[in-house]
């Protein structure tokens, strides 16, 4: 058995799906009651189209990708994609985020957290202030310490005890200060990494994601095991098989969470879990692993 | 239903300037709908690949062949790193395929007479539909276009099935000269269809859609967009409809697409999304992604 435990809960299996890589549909490929969990796609209060075309382009061992976060908003996600997760008997950790607002103004977190800690279906939830392109598509971001505190402390709050937050912290120079101070403000778990900081081939700016970044979650998520090792560390990016999971549970992650590979090869991430199973630690000859 | 295997290449051959590959695809073949795909994963099954986004082919033929099931016949045009592997694949090869995907074209109750359009390989997606209208009784008239011949897919099978066919090239080269969006009300007129399915380029199914409305016929669009995971996952293929209800809504084009009533596509706003991506996307019947 592989099972974890992140954040008080208890997950059937390390390997996770990330936040806007899976949802019903992998469900065919990857059964989804097989995952420790399924992170879905970020939700915000309100409902948001998101960007222009092109949203997802094919780079070297990678997807360059600016979705702009489209989602039905709270409502629509309540009605349609969260029972049909629950129905297909996923773990579901719902990513949320707030939007960018003016002092005075509302972001929505804190409705978020209320009406979807409350729900029986939801394990957790994940904030998302990675996105590398949250300033251009109007989307709260949080760099500085203080800054994480508050929008951690602000979700925290609005959640019943027994639903953790976690906190999705970009891999980038500070991300150990980000992590503690998610800690202190009352984060169950920290998800390190995200996509890297990238553009579009037409400029705009944009996330790298898959197998290309695989090396940069494993310096972050290094440091803040190392620098903060009672804290769970949940890792994100770059994972195209089972001996980068085992690389990065070596490392100190708890779980790792697959993302663009799952879009590559949908019986990826259920693959990888089975694997992961029967051998959970990394053999000698892939030791510094990920090859 | 659709599945996820390694296909192995049972034949390929070139025709003009396309590549025919017949795959044993376990599985696939037997689920198989008039417009459906199926997508092709770039790289040795089971080893890193730098292409990390799916290539959508139309599934053209599907034929029983002893000892192997139901194999799936494609058409690849290698204009792209990926199209050109795929065309470079030798016999026993293997890849990785997902299929059958997409909503297929709704066929009609009744007898009624029916047009075909399509262009350049998106007449590929036509054949399977063609036949499948042929043994209801549907009166079958076709218009086939490309911008030269070496792009005209074989149409022999085809015309078995047809009461009468047009043949237009950009340059003249077989049949008359000119594109399939200039022909398309005239052909439409004579052919008296009460249904016009199209596989083509944005130009030509924007016509379609335009020339069923005229003349108070339906129209089934099989849209052809760059398609990054083609399961439904990443959001990559925003489709802009208008739904049901009267409200405008952007809808994943490898999901409720690639087939959609052409009444309920926005064109305009599908076309100027198209006419920002550089490449051939607006332009041929390409059910592709980066090619
Ligand atoms: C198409 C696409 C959509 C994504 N959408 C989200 C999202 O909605 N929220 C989020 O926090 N991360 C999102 N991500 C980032 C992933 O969750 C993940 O952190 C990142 O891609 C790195 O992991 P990977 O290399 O395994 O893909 C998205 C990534 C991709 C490729
Ligand atoms: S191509 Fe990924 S959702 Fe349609």
């Amino acid at each position: 058995m592989s099972a974890v435990r992140v954040s008080g809960l208890s997950l059937r299996s390390p390997v996770l799906v990330a936040a806007g890589c899976g949802g019903r549909e992998l469900h065919a490929w990857s059964p989804l009651d097989a995952l420790g969990a399924v992170v879905t796609r970020t939700v915000t209060l309100d409902a948001r189209p998101g960007a222009r075309w092109p949203r997802v382009v094919e780079s070297p061992a990678g997807l360059l990708h600016a979705t702009g976060r489209p989602n039905p908003g709270l409502e629509g996600f309540l009605a349609g994609e969260l029972p049909e997760l629950v129905r297909l008997g996923a773990r579901v950790v719902v990513s949320v985020a707030g939007v960018a607002a003016l002092p005075g103004q509302s972001d929505g977190l804190v409705p978020l957290a209320r009406r979807l800690g409350a729900l029986p279906g939801v394990a957790a939830l994940e904030l998302d202030l990675a996105t590398p392109e949250a300033a251009h598509q109007g989307l709260l971001s949080a760099e500085e310490p203080h800054a994480v505190a508050l929008a951690v402390g602000a979700v925290v709050r609005e959640l019943p005890p027994g639903v953790p937050l976690w906190a999705k912290l970009p891999g980038r120079p500070g991300v150990v200060a980000a992590a503690r101070a998610a800690a202190e403000a009352g984060a169950g778990a920290v998800v390190v990494g995200g996509a890297v900081p990238a553009a579009l081939p037409d400029g705009r700016p944009c996330g790298l994601s898959g197998p290309a970044i695989g090396g940069v979650t494993r310096r972050w998520v290094r440091e803040v095991c190392d620098a903060l090792p009672a804290l769970d560390v949940v890792a994100s990016g770059g994972v195209a098989g089972v001996d980068d999971v085992r690389a990065l549970r070596a490392l100190g992650a708890v779980a790792v969470q697959v993302g663009s590979v799952a879009l590559h090869d949908p019986a990826a991430p259920g693959r990888i879990a089975a694997e992961l199973a029967v051998r959970p630690s990394p053999s000698p000859d892939s030791r510094g692993g990920a090859a | 239903m659709s599945v996820h295997v390694t296909a192995e290449v049972l034949m390929t051959k070139r025709i003009g300037a396309h590549q025919h590959l017949t795959l044993v695809a376990p599985g696939v073949g037997e689920l198989v709908r008039p417009g459906s795909f199926l997508a092709a994963s770039i790289g040795r099954p089971g080893e890193a690949t730098a292409h990390l986004a799916r290539r959508p082919l139309w599934i053209h033929k599907v034929q029983p062949m002893a000892g192997y099931g139901a194999t799936v016949q494609v058409v690849v045009e290698p204009v792209g790193p990926g199209t050109r592997w795929l065309a470079g694949l030798a016999v026993g090869d293997r890849l990785d395929v997902t299929g059958p995907l997409g909503r297929p074209f709704a066929l009609p109750r009744e007898p009624v007479a029916t047009l075909l359009v399509g262009e350049a390989h998106g007449v590929a997606a036509l054949q399977l539909l063609a036949e499948r209208l042929h043994e209801r009784g549907c009166p079958v008239s076709l218009l086939l276009g490309a911008p030269d011949e070496a792009r005209l897919l074989p149409d022999l099978e085809l015309r078995r099935t047809a009461r009468s066919v047009v043949v237009v090239t950009a340059d003249g080269s077989v049949g008359q000269r000119g594109d399939v969006a200039d022909l398309v009300g005239e052909t439409l007129r004579r052919s008296e269809a009460q249904v016009v399915y199209a596989a083509a380029g944005l130009p030509a199914l924007h016509a379609v859609a335009r020339a069923a409305e005229e003349h108070g016929a339906w129209s089934q669009t099989a849209v052809a967009m760059p398609l990054p995971c083609a399961t439904g996952l990443c959001q990559g293929c925003p489709l802009p409809v208008v739904a049901e209800d009267g409200v405008q809504r952007t809808v994943r084009g490898c999901v409720e697409g690639p087939v959609v009533r052409g009444d309920r596509v926005r064109w305009d706003d599908l076309r100027a999304q198209a006419a920002a991506v550089p490449g051939p996307v607006g332009s041929a019947g390409r059910a592709g992604t980066r090619p």
